[in-house]
């Protein structure tokens, strides 16, 4: 009787551990720096490369540092909801333009629309493995402090602002 | 027949040959083999069943690049490993450093060595003792 018992026990308990496990992304990683500070960058701006997008301009504001490029699917795919984004004024963007060029990402802001308080221009992919980006598009939520809240891995769309996002922005304690 | 072994071994030289990073070798030969053997041990993210020797897309050369850059500075190969895992984290290396967060990692193959022994023990020691239980041998 125990055996059987046992043995319902170890399926039951594989069931849950493959569904959980099965669902999940393997090639998704977590982020290093959630809850700690933004790693430092300083890149020129795309538009003007005399202004500097750096830890400076993000101090004292919850803001959302986007990492894309012209040649990133995904990036297009989550332009809309970027733009939408922008247009509420809920939070300010900033764009980090990841390994690209500078005329090709000027003419994507000039044809999609451009959400972005400023993007600085990475173009030798140095400021994003400081920041752990492996993949565009990322999207990092950064409070006033600097401090990394939380980390969405490809397009960011409605659903995962409203699920990952809109309750960080209200949770007290943080600068807004 | 010669001729047909010196091809058969051309073709299979080939792939070890064309190597994905195609940057200058070091001054330093000691660096070199350093370098190569770093290169070895990490993980390309964009790719993540390649190292970043094996992988060409950009962000295995640009990880080079950084490593490479490293190297060059004069740090250790523990600096470039933690430049790494700041990153990215643990997952980045192949051989994950042992510490609290891998602990669980490294030490799963014992455990599962212990479990399994002791249950190749048990079902051993049963079955000997069966044929004395079991009245149908008569014995």
């Amino acid at each position: 009787m125990l055996k059987y018992v046992l043995l319902i026990a170890a399926f039951v308990g594989l069931v849950v551990v493959f569904s959980i496990g099965l669902t999940r992304d393997p090639s998704a990683l977590p982020s290093t720096y959630i809850g700690e500070p933004t790693p430092v960058f300083d890149l020129p701006e795309l538009r003007d490369p005399g202004r500097r997008v750096s830890n400076e301009t993000l101090a004292g504001q919850m803001s959302l540092v986007n990492v894309w490029a012209t040649w990133c699917v995904g990036c297009r795919q989550e332009h809309g909801f970027l733009m939408e984004l922008a247009r509420s004024g809920r939070i300010p963007i900033y764009g980090i333009n990841w390994r690209d060029n500078r005329s090709d990402a000027l003419r994507w802001l000039d044809q999609y629309g451009d959400p972005y308080e400023m993007s600085g221009f990475d173009a030798d992919g140095r400021a994003g493995i400081d920041w752990g980006v492996y993949g565009a598009p990322e999207t990092f939520l950064v409070d006033g402090n600097g401090v990394v809240l939380h980390k969405h891995l490809g397009p960011l769309d409605a659903a995962a602002w409203q699920r990952d996002f809109e309750p960080k922005l209200n949770a007290p304690g943080t600068l807004q | 027949m010669r001729r047909l072994v010196v091809a058969v071994v051309a073709m299979l030289l080939a792939g070890t040959v064309a190597s994905i990073d195609t940057e200058p070798a070091f001054d330093d030969p000691a660096l070199q083999v350093r370098y190569d053997q770093i290169i070895e041990e990490v993980r390309c993210l964009k790719c993540q069943n390649q190292s970043i020797k094996d992988s060409n897309a950009f962000l295995a050369a640009d990880l080079r690049r950084e490593i490479r850059r490293l190297l060059e500075e004069g740090k250790s190969d523990a600096d470039i490993y933690d430049f790494l895992v700041t990153r990215y984290g643990e997952f980045a290396l192949y051989r994950p450093r042992a510490s609290g967060k891998t602990l669980v990692l490294w030490l799963a193959p014992a455990i599962f060595l212990v479990l399994g022994a002791g249950v190749l023990i048990r079902v051993l020691r049963r079955r000997t003792t069966l044929p004395i239980d079991d009245d149908s041998l008569g014995s």
